[in-house]
């Protein structure tokens, strides 16, 4: 199975090299789509782990034993859904096909799974309606 | 053949048939044009995407001493300072350059909402306008006037952007991604105003049309007006071509269908609903409305690389969610609400189907012959 993760390092974080870790020890194999890490402060890693649903578990106790917290991406992307008009500019940018606009009623759809938090649609919504808290951590 | 006067009276003993443009489409695949006219009396139109070219004007009232306005700002954002004393006009792209994101689409937006807007502005002092300097709160409930004028909206017939460059491109038709990873169209298609009565017969000077929530009218033919753009088979312009100005009261506006937006690294425009009735006179318009979303062709243009044309499409391809440019597959996606403008259509044909909206006649045609001209460099 896949599955897309927010990997949130604290300050102090392990001097362990945790992704070599979770790829040789516990035999994830890991995509990473996004990274905010800087040195001395909180960072943030987006992935996907991919390996049976046991190993993927096993990998999450590990990183969560080493002070990261591990949280599925699908809850990190939102919009203002009363404020949106269903203009499409959002979609326009988004190349992942996390956000789809067609028939038959033309209304704004979002596939959190398939979000990779690119952030494009901050910056494409005409009325800024989009949040994504990975990007705030 | 049917008369305005034949039509309105229909309206008015609410017995008028009024369909949408998508369901008069829908039922041209079954019936003739001469039947479509026997049949349908009015068909609604509409559109809701960003137009530019939008503003209004405010009147202020006189304070006491008088001031002279001719420096003024609006929540911070200057607007035009060259209307007598006490008038402006805030365009929708009007901006601070310092804090680009917030201009004249969202002031107007919050003057429709009701909000507060911090008024400052500054004049030379003169013997009949002693004061030089004024702060004060505005509304819509303060203002004595306040109406939207619309220089050039509805465009005939957008183009279809797209990027070749390997850099982002952000523009007004959205986020273009580098390669042709994406394609932005901004059309109602075979709903869009200008698109079902492609010469102008039926929309001309005083066309009472829906604006923003509420009853508004064609002032003027648009700026830009081009009505000499190559047609196709269908009798449509494959080019931008014919523009109409509007205007109405923008007190009696609604932000359901008017809303101030910010473009990534372009600036502030505002989203305009349009809502425009065809009256279906005889055959001939019947078959204009009766166009399809495939016999409407647009052209798609490269904003990356100086507006290079990069060929042609049409809007069930567009629609698709995927056309093919240079023989690569482009995903697609719309830049304006489909979704609102059928909102609008639906609103304005339940005003005419109540008996609350009646047609009328242009006072002028459109101007016919028209093309673009660009600007020359003259040495001065």
């Amino acid at each position: 199975m896949i599955k897309k993760l927010v990997l949130s390092f604290p300050v102090d974080a392990t001097d362990r090299p945790l992704v070599y870790d979770l790829i040789r020890v516990h035999d994830v194999s890991i995509n990473i789509l996004k990274a905010e890490i800087q040195p001395g402060k909180t960072g943030s890693l987006l992935a996907e782990f991919e390996a049976d649903e046991a190993k993927i578990n096993e990998a999450i106790a590990y990183l969560n034993d080493n002070g990261v917290l591990v949280s599925p991406v699908s809850s990190k992307v939102s919009y203002d859904q009363e404020r949106c008009i269903d203009c499409g500019n959002c979609v326009s940018a988004c190349f992942s096909r996390a956000l789809t606009i067609g028939a038959p009623d033309w209304k704004l759809r979002l596939d959190p799974e398939r979000c990779i938090a690119c952030k494009l649609c901050l910056k494409a919504c005409p009325l800024k309606l989009f949040k994504i808290e990975f990007a705030d951590m | 053949m049917k008369t305005y006067a034949e039509i309105n009276d229909k309206i008015k003993s609410g017995r008028a048939v009024v369909l949408t443009a998508e369901e008069v489409s829908a039922m041209a695949k079954e019936l003739s044009p001469g039947e479509i006219a026997r049949k349908v009396d009015v068909v609604t139109t509409a559109t809701f995407g960003a137009m530019c070219s939008s503003g209004a004007f405010l009147n202020f009232g006189h304070a006491t001493p008088p001031i002279r306005m001719e420096r003024i700002e609006l929540n911070g954002v200057r607007v035009s300072g060259g209307l007598a004393a006490v008038d402006t006009y805030v365009g929708a792209t009007d901006c601070n350059p310092e804090r680009p994101a917030y201009g004249g689409g969202h002031i107007i937006e919050e003057l429709v909402a009701g909000k507060e807007i911090q008024l400052e502005a500054w004049g030379k002092g003169t013997d009949c306008y002693p004061r030089t300097h004024i702060r004060a709160r505005v509304s819509k409930e303060t203002l004595n006037e306040a109406y939207l004028y619309n220089p050039r909206n509805a465009y005939q017939n957008y183009n279809v952007a797209t990027n070749t460059t390997d850099q982002v491109k952000y523009t007004y038709m959205g986020t273009l991604l580098p390669k042709m990873r994406n394609a932005a169209y901004s059309t109602a298609g075979e709903l869009s105003p200008l698109i079902n009565d492609p010469e102008c017969r039926a929309i001309g000077l005083g066309t009472r049309i829906f604006l923003c929530g509420t009853e508004g009218y064609v002032a003027w033919n648009g700026t830009q007006f081009h009505s000499t753009r190559p047609t196709n088979a269908h009798g449509v312009p494959t080019a931008p071509g014919r523009t109409i100005a509007v205007i109405g009261d923008l007190k009696r506006m609604s932000t359901d269908f008017l809303r101030g937006v910010y473009y990534e690294k372009y600036g502030t425009s505002l989203f305009v609903g349009i809502g425009v009735p065809i009256p279906l006179l005889d055959e001939e318009m019947a078959h204009r409305v009766s166009i399809r979303n495939e016999q409407i062709e647009s052209t798609i243009i490269d904003y990356g690389d100086g507006n290079k044309v990069l060929g042609m499409t049409n809007h069930a391809a567009l629609r698709s969610g995927e056309i093919i440019v240079n023989g690569q597959r482009v995903r697609t996606a719309p830049v304006s609400s489909l979704a609102k403008a059928r909102e609008i259509a639906a609103i304005l044909k339940s005003w005419i189907e109540r008996g609350e909206f009646l047609l009328t006649e242009p006072v002028r045609p459109m101007p016919t012959g028209t093309s673009l001209r660009g600007l020359e460099e003259k040495e001065c």
